[in-house]
């Protein structure tokens, strides 16, 4: 396995109060989350806002320290990295983020955002990396010559190209797509969903792509996790899980995305209430408060994770 | 008789880099009680519509150069500032996209909703108080009067938009315009707030301009559509039509190329290059650059719009052609 999450928790403090120092308790961003994505393949990780999707992106990009668990790498954990397995790991595992406006320096020329990730001791020096940026530059469907333009002179598609550029100019193994698609307009969106798809063919790149836009991460996504509240709910492979979602938390999740025709209006589940507050989750199952399928248990224990089918993992008491 | 009537709308900025034509001939009906979604993409000219409806486009660098809107009848082009401020709120109102910057974070939910029942309706004391708790209880807010004291920040995106809805409704008006509402929410909570537009639509008759660019919005909630492109619609027509029959090359492209929730596609069909610049339109038809069935007229000339069955047109040299073809 190239990532693995094991027991991954994410707390912060939340906002002091007056009492000098003293915190008034944390906010469980991620509780307990292990992951595994393997060469090649596409972990989408889908959730509302609160999840903790997109503290696990974090995570794995090494932006946050886990309060408890551990991320391994090649079976390694992160966290006992020496120098230059740090920089043999960001090497191999890149980011393209949501907002390719904010994403990329104004200030700087799209040859020199590219380049950036490059190693200062890069070996061939300065013109083997402009090779290497007009390289990549190429592979996302931009004019080799384009990096001595800036970013303003770009729409934001092309400025999303420039963003998967420069997570390319590494030679990743790893690429964490946080929304990759979710700032640029409907008819961006296919071009870059595209290329995406194009580059995992013919460079063997894994992806993480974290969305709350499930048509998009069914596209992309060959395996698929479920995020509420700050745990998994389920995972398996994605066309099962759209096919028949298990847990009720995914059935309603994937019953409120709106199909693209009217004829499938179809009985939408509507959940009551809203996502729980991350400083003091429900006992037991997190999403009890709002499943029509609630018994006295779930109020009570916390659901394990069950392999229902083969594949199929599910946290949840009706299995 | 059509509640709302738009004729060849056209509103322009002038800025430094030369008039762009944001809005440039736009022209729909909307009766009663209908949902009409406007569709397209950032720049399309879909939410200088909306402001160009109720007369909030941001002056002077934008002004409604040319066209009519007819409230039953009546235009409201030709209206003093006084009047449309009499018009917006009771007869036509609207919800924007990020409830977080329309409401204001210095007054209490109470004192928003209570200013705009007041000023529209008159009211004063206890009967003022019962209309505005009605109001928040259409929109199913819990717990109505303990909201009252509270401000935006208390409450979560959702409840949020649904205060901005009340406070909206509340005046009980002929039009709602809907920009983006759910953009900012997440699917199972947008999936409350399009139930409960749904509920009160039956319940008060109010007719909707729905503002988005999702295309399943679209499919659950609207009885027509009208798609825009460049400051220009290009197709309107029923549903049921726009998404079994779209004519427009533009429409058919962008049904094409989305990625379903109901199915895997193993490639999407996308669309080349970029939508136009408003300042630099061509002088024929702004998609033909990126249409796959682009003839020698269309970079010359605006095709003029086409009618088909039960309300259904598009703006295409291409679409008699295509209509034979399909009969």
């Amino acid at each position: 396995m190239m990532l693995q999450g094991v027991g991954l928790r994410k707390y912060f403090p939340a906002a002091r109060g007056l009492a000098l120092g003293r915190s008034r308790g944390w906010i469980k961003a991620l509780d307990g989350v292990s992951i595994q994505v393997a060469e090649g393949e596409t972990l989408g990780i889908v959730g509302e806002s609160g999840s903790g999707k997109t503290t696990l992106a974090r995570l794995i990009l090494l932006l946050e320290r886990p309060t408890e668990g551990a991320l391994l790498f090649d079976g390694l954990a992160t966290d006992a990295f020496a120098r230059a397995d740090l920089a043999r790991y960001r090497r191999a595992v890149q980011a393209v983020f949501q907002d390719p406006f904010s994403s990329l320096d104004p200030r700087m020329k799209i040859e020199h955002i590219v380049a950036e990730p490059l190693p200062v001791d890069h070996g061939g020096g300065r013109a083997q990396a402009r090779e290497s940026v007009a390289e990549v530059l190429q592979l996302v469907g931009l004019r080799p010559d384009s990096g001595a333009l800036y970013p303003h002179e770009f729409s934001g598609g092309q400025r999303q190209r420039v963003a998967i550029a420069r997570a390319l100019v590494t030679t990743p193994r790893l690429i964490v797509l946080d929304e990759p698609v979710s700032a640029l307009d409907v008819s961006i969106r296919a071009q870059i969903l595209n290329l995406l798809k194009g580059l995992q063919d013919k460079l063997g790149l894994a992806y993480v792509m974290i969305s709350h836009d499930l048509a998009a991460a069914r596209y992309l996504a060959t395996r698929l996790a479920v995020m509420y509240a700050g745990r998994l709910v389920e995972t398996g492979e994605c066309e099962a899980i759209y096919a028949d979602p298990l847990h009720p938390y995914t059935q309603a999740l994937l019953s409120a995305a709106l199909p693209l025709h009217p004829g499938a209006r179809r009985q939408r589940i509507v959940l009551p209430g809203e996502v729980p507050n991350p400083m003091n989750p429900p006992a037991g199952c997190r999403f009890h408060p709002r499943c029509p399928h609630a018994r006295p248990e779930c109020r009570t224990t916390e659901p394990v994770f069950k392999e229902i089918r083969p594949g199929r993992i599910t946290a949840c008491h009706l299995y | 008789m059509t509640l709302l009537v738009v004729e060849d709308l056209r509103t322009h900025f002038f800025t430094r880099r030369g008039v762009t034509r944001a809005v440039d001939g736009v022209s729909f009906g909307l009766d009663a009680g209908e949902t009409l979604a406007l569709v397209g993409e950032s720049g399309s000219g879909k939410s200088v519509t909306c402001l160009s409806l109720v007369r909030l486009v941001p002056e002077p660098a934008g002004r409604i150069v040319g066209g009519r809107v007819l409230l039953d009848g009546e235009d409201l082009l030709a209206k003093t500032p006084a009047q449309m401020r009499r018009i917006r709120g009771k007869q036509i109102a609207m919800v924007l996209q990020d409830p977080m910057t329309s409401l204001n974070p210095g007054l209490t939910i109470g004192s928003l909703i209570t200013e705009v029942v007041r000023r529209h309706q008159g009211l004063r004391g206890a009967p003022l108080r019962a209309r505005v708790l009605e109001a928040l209880s259409r929109l199913r807010i819990p717990a109505a009067a303990s909201r009252l004291a509270q401000y935006q920040h208390q409450l979560s995106g959702g409840m949020r938009q649904r205060v901005s809805s009340a406070i909206a409704m509340s005046c009980a008006p002929r039009v709602l315009i809907a920009d983006e509402p759910t953009t900012s929410l997440d699917v199972t909570i947008q999936a409350q707030y399009l139930e409960l537009l749904d509920d009160v639509q039956h319940a008060t008759g109010v007719a909707i301009i729905l503002v988005t660019h999702d295309f399943g919005i679209v499919a659950a909630i609207a009885d027509r559509v009208a798609v825009m492109y460049a400051g220009r619609i290009v197709e309107i027509g029923r549903t049921i039509d726009i998404f079994d029959h779209p004519a427009h090359p533009y429409t058919r492209a962008l049904l094409r190329c989305l990625p379903d929730v109901e199915l895997k596609r193993e490639r999407l069909i996308e669309i080349g290059g970029q939508p136009p610049d408003l300042a630099r339109l061509p002088p024929g038809c702004p998609f033909a650059s990126r249409c796959p069935e682009r003839q020698s007229r269309c970079e010359i000339e605006y095709p003029p719009a086409v009618s088909m069955r039960d309300g259904h047109m598009a703006s295409c040299w291409a679409v008699p052609a295509l209509e034979a073809r399909a009969g």
